[in-house]
């Protein structure tokens, strides 16, 4: 019987209240390990079509009589527009329609930082749209312009409400505590730099608008379409059959879709608008700055008893107060907390979320500070760690938690740190250094999938979510194939349209496994239970092979439904795992290389492990990348972005890999759905900042307490090592 | 507009396109050969990536009527064992630059058919992949012909 509920619901750290119908759900988990299909490894489905370039992806989609368009955007960091003609525009060769602002969401007069777009041109090719923006002419008002976050919190310039949180009395504690240490640490903005720009294709089918679009979440796309433009949700068709990376940044429509499908209206045409790689620097979002002042204080024997921090998000223009503050709030056993989280409104390009946005920084700075805690106190920093596990969060029970297993099996790596302390020779010193990892990742409900069976004995999965990349298809397929007791080559995923399928979760905060596979494998249930009925009317054994109790069947189908539950009441649902690093630093040039990590996670089930550490390999990487070389720089004159490109702005090259070794303690979490999995997307990346910098202090005795840590801040910082050491305390741990 | 003669994938192609149009470009639009992808336009990226007589070529910065020599794409090396390799080894995320990183790959085994790790870490360099796939794509290259 169907039934209505009201459950919490998270994503990346948000919760709300919605309301839910569900069916009784009566499948067991299964039991722990690998199954026949699930927890084995399986080649990605649709690997042989992304390899081969034969997968459509957004930017490949060419409509007949398609028009390309190009954005206006403002090359002040804040400033009105005064007067604009589009009539120079229009009067150029192949320009069918231009727009202003206030023509479509997304184009302002009031441009908040320099690349906010303003006005637009659909053309026969993309060079004239181009071509046709030059010409428009705009007056500028300009505006004062806030680029300094603690200046704008001074001024109570904010996003949001600043978040205020404190359990116990965190004064006292520091008062009393054997040791308190004290340190600000900064992270910088880096760029989500998906290979494939923001973009989008719309049309017009009679009343219906059909978007093709590069996203991460189909369903909340057609939603917002339909409430800007007014139109029921069901005269919005979202199709992503194929997307070439987000990272966070792909999971709303924004100006590139509003644009496109305004100027399709005007013209009657489809029209592509499709960010460039500068705009992409510029206007597509970015993990945002933060300045994080932190305290800790703890007792000889270990205990923290306190922990202290006044974080500044450096949000932008718009966008959300990331939980930098989590980590502190979250990883630590601890009575005495205190986190205030401003989010600061400054004249820059908005934030967006990006792979654990606010965990990431918080993480960095949180366990940067516990390594200076143990140092403060001469306790060993995985000792530290495990000295205050935290057994609930802030009350709250654990679905699952085997933090202390990831440790357990961290130590190997750990005990490692003599022998490669042992390798410093000359300038280049060698050194170890870990960090735990905390994130949400427990997906949640609405979601639906259908299967279906024909008389060839093969299953089709339908639901209309996204594949980003992550090898959503093939885990689909693993959980139904495990279901119907298939094997994987007669299970196939159909995905990536909403007008043919139902409705599917976000893949954005670690959710796509753990929302959409338990209501795959529902589906599947569903489908087999009716062939055992009908493997019982034939005569046959209940669990007699499916082609052979459905080869009668002819174009008769079995059609499965399924989906996904709520998350357990009054339980937090987290995922944990732990870094170890090895780094050589060369003291006299300040080149940092990474040479190995070591991953283990716990993120319960693992569904397809082959996918899962590829995952895990790609996440370290980018936080490599995040850590060592990237940082979108702005002119503090200006605060317009000088890194436009990707020569400027440096992302990892394969040259730049470390030796990985990536462990999975791969238990069910008991509590969680019919399936136990939690999401994995973002746990790597979270501990990979804080771990680096970790290693650095004890190759070198430097603290670095800023991203990225480019030469000139690991010399800056090693300097400020040797000035320590002059004043008598000792910089080496 | 201007007369192109282009050899692509062994086929001949005469076309008319305008005097400085992109390789990937004409590639894509004019003989709808979409597995080459553009990902930066600007030659830092190696998404593009195409032979020109066997030697890799970043086609967004490549002037059409400036080649000499035989291009292959993407779709001329789909029966090439390294797509099995990259498939096995899952050294494929999202997708978008691994056309470009099996192209470059193609040059590199067919000058060099058993690789050291340094040498293919020197000679995929230049494609990037921001889903951080480049273990299992050294893997798949190291691997390519089992």
């Amino acid at each position: 019987m169907a039934r209505l509920i009201r459950t919490e619901k998270e994503v990346e750290g948000r919760y709300e209240e919605v309301w839910l119908v569900v069916e009784e759900d009566p499948l067991t988990q299964w039991p722990a390990g690998p199954l026949s299909v699930v927890g084995r490894p399986a080649e990605r489905k649709d690997a042989p079509e992304r390899v081969r370039g034969e997968a459509r992806f957004t930017a490949d989609v060419r409509l007949p009589g398609m028009l390309h368009a190009a954005v206006l955007r403002s090359p002040h960091a804040h400033a009105r527009v005064e007067r604009i003609d589009l009539a120079p525009a229009l009067a150029l060769p192949g320009v069918r329609a231009a727009i202003g602002p206030g023509e479509a969401s997304g184009l302002e007069e009031e441009a908040g930082y320099a690349g906010a777009a303003v006005a637009a041109v659909a053309a026969d090719t993309f060079a004239q749209a181009r071509a046709a923006v030059a010409a428009i002419d705009v007056e500028w008002e300009a505006l004062e312009a806030m680029l300094d976050p603690d200046e704008a919190v001074r001024r109570g310039l904010f996003t949001a409400e600043p978040r205020r949180d404190e359990r116990g009395d965190v004064e006292r504690a520091l008062a009393e505590a054997d040791a308190v240490v004290e340190a600000t640490y900064r992270t910088q903005s880096v760029l989500h730099n998906a290979m494939e720009t923001h973009q989008a294709v719309c049309e017009w089918v009679g009343d219906t608008l059909h978007v093709y679009i590069s996203t991460q979440f189909i369903w909340g796309v057609r939603q917002e379409i339909a409430d800007a433009l007014g139109l029921p949700q069901d005269k919005v068709r979202v199709v992503c059959e194929f997307m070439g990376g987000g990272f966070g940044s792909k999971n709303s429509p924004d100006e590139y879709t509003f644009v496109a499908a305004e100027l399709a209206k005007r013209t009657g045409r489809p029209v592509r608008c499709a960010l460039t790689r500068p705009e992409e620097h510029t206007s597509a979002g970015n993990r945002n700055p933060t300045i994080q002042r932190l305290r800790a204080g703890a007792r000889s024997d270990g205990t923290i008893v306190a922990l202290d921090g006044e974080f500044t998000n450096a949000v932008g223009w718009s966008g959300w107060n990331a939980p930098t503050e989590g980590p502190m709030r979250m990883l630590y056993a601890c009575d005495n907390v205190r986190t205030v989280t401003y989010g600061a409104q400054v004249n820059t390009p908005p934030m967006k979320a990006f792979r654990a946005p606010g965990f990431v920084e918080g993480t960095f700075g949180l366990e940067c500070l516990i390594d200076e805690l143990a140092a403060k106190l001469d306790v060993d920093p995985l000792e530290l760690r495990r000295l205050n596990y935290a057994d609930s969060n802030e009350g709250t029970p654990f679905s699952s938690k085997n933090l202390e297993e990831c440790y357990r099996r961290a130590a190997p790596h750990w005990e490692r740190r003599h022998e490669v302390r042992a390798r410093s020779d000359g300038p280049w010193k060698h050194g170890v250094g870990m960090a735990s990892q905390i994130w949400y990742g427990g997906g949640g409900p609405p979601s639906y999938a259908w299967v279906r069976i024909g008389s060839d004995g093969r299953a089709t999965v339908i639901t209309a979510m996204q594949d980003i990349g992550t090898g959503t298809r093939t885990a689909m397929a693993q959980i139904a194939a495990e279901e119907l007791r298939l094997p994987l080559d007669r299970v196939d995923v159909v995905l990536g349209d909403s007008a043919r399928g139902p409705y599917a979760s976000i893949s954005a905060g670690s959710s796509t496994t753990p929302s959409m596979g338990p209501a795959v494998r529902a589906a599947a249930a569903d489908a087999r239970e009716q062939i055992e009925d009908i493997a019982e009317q034939r005569g046959l054994p209940r669990d007699a092979p499916v082609e052979e109790v459905v080869d009668l069947l002819e174009d008769a189908q079995i059609l499965g439904r399924g989906a996904r539950g709520p998350n357990p009441t009054g339980m937090s649902v987290l995922t944990f795992g732990v870094h170890v690093v090895e780094v050589a630093v060369d003291v006299e040039t300040g080149e940092v290389v990474v040479e190995r990590v070591a991953a283990i996670h716990d993120v319960g089930r693992i569904v397809n492990p082959l996918g899962a550490s590829s995952q895990v390999e790609g996440g370290i990487i980018q936080g490599v990348g995040h850590t060592l070389s990237e940082q979108r720089l702005l002119d503090p004159a200006t605060g317009r972005v000088l890194t436009t490109s990707l020569d400027a702005y440096r992302m990892p090259t394969i040259a730049d890999v470390p030796e990985i070794l990536c462990e999975f303690v791969d238990r069910p979490d008991e509590h969680l759905t019919n399936l136990g999995s939690k999401g994995l997307g973002e746990p790597p990346i979270v501990p990979v900042a804080a771990a680096i910098a970790n290693a650095i202090r004890d190759a070198t005795g430097a603290d670095v307490r800023e991203l990225p840590i480019s030469r000139e801040e690991m010399l800056r910082a090693l300097e400020a090592a040797r000035r320590k050491e002059r004043r008598g305390a000792p910089a080496a741990v | 507009m201007s007369e192109l003669r282009l050899t692509v994938n062994g086929e001949e192609h005469v076309l008319d396109v305008p005097v400085g149009a992109g390789l990937a470009h004409v590639l894509r639009d004019e003989l709808g050969l979409t597995g080459t992808k553009i990902a930066c336009n600007e030659g830092h990226c190696g998404a593009c990536t195409v032979q020109v007589d066997g030697v890799p070529r970043l086609s967004c910065i490549t002037l059409a009527h400036a080649v000499e020599g035989a291009v292959t794409t993407i779709e001329g090396l789909r029966q090439h064992p390294l797509v099995d390799a990259f498939t096995r080894c899952d050294a494929v995320q999202c997708g978008f630059c691994t056309p470009g990183q099996v192209v470059s790959a193609a040059a590199l085994v067919a000058a060099n058919p058993s690789p050291s790790r340094e040498e293919i870490r020197h000679a995929m360099a230049g494609n990037i992949c921001r889903c951080g796939t480049y273990p299992k794509i050294e893997e798949a290259i190291l691997t390519w012909r089992d």
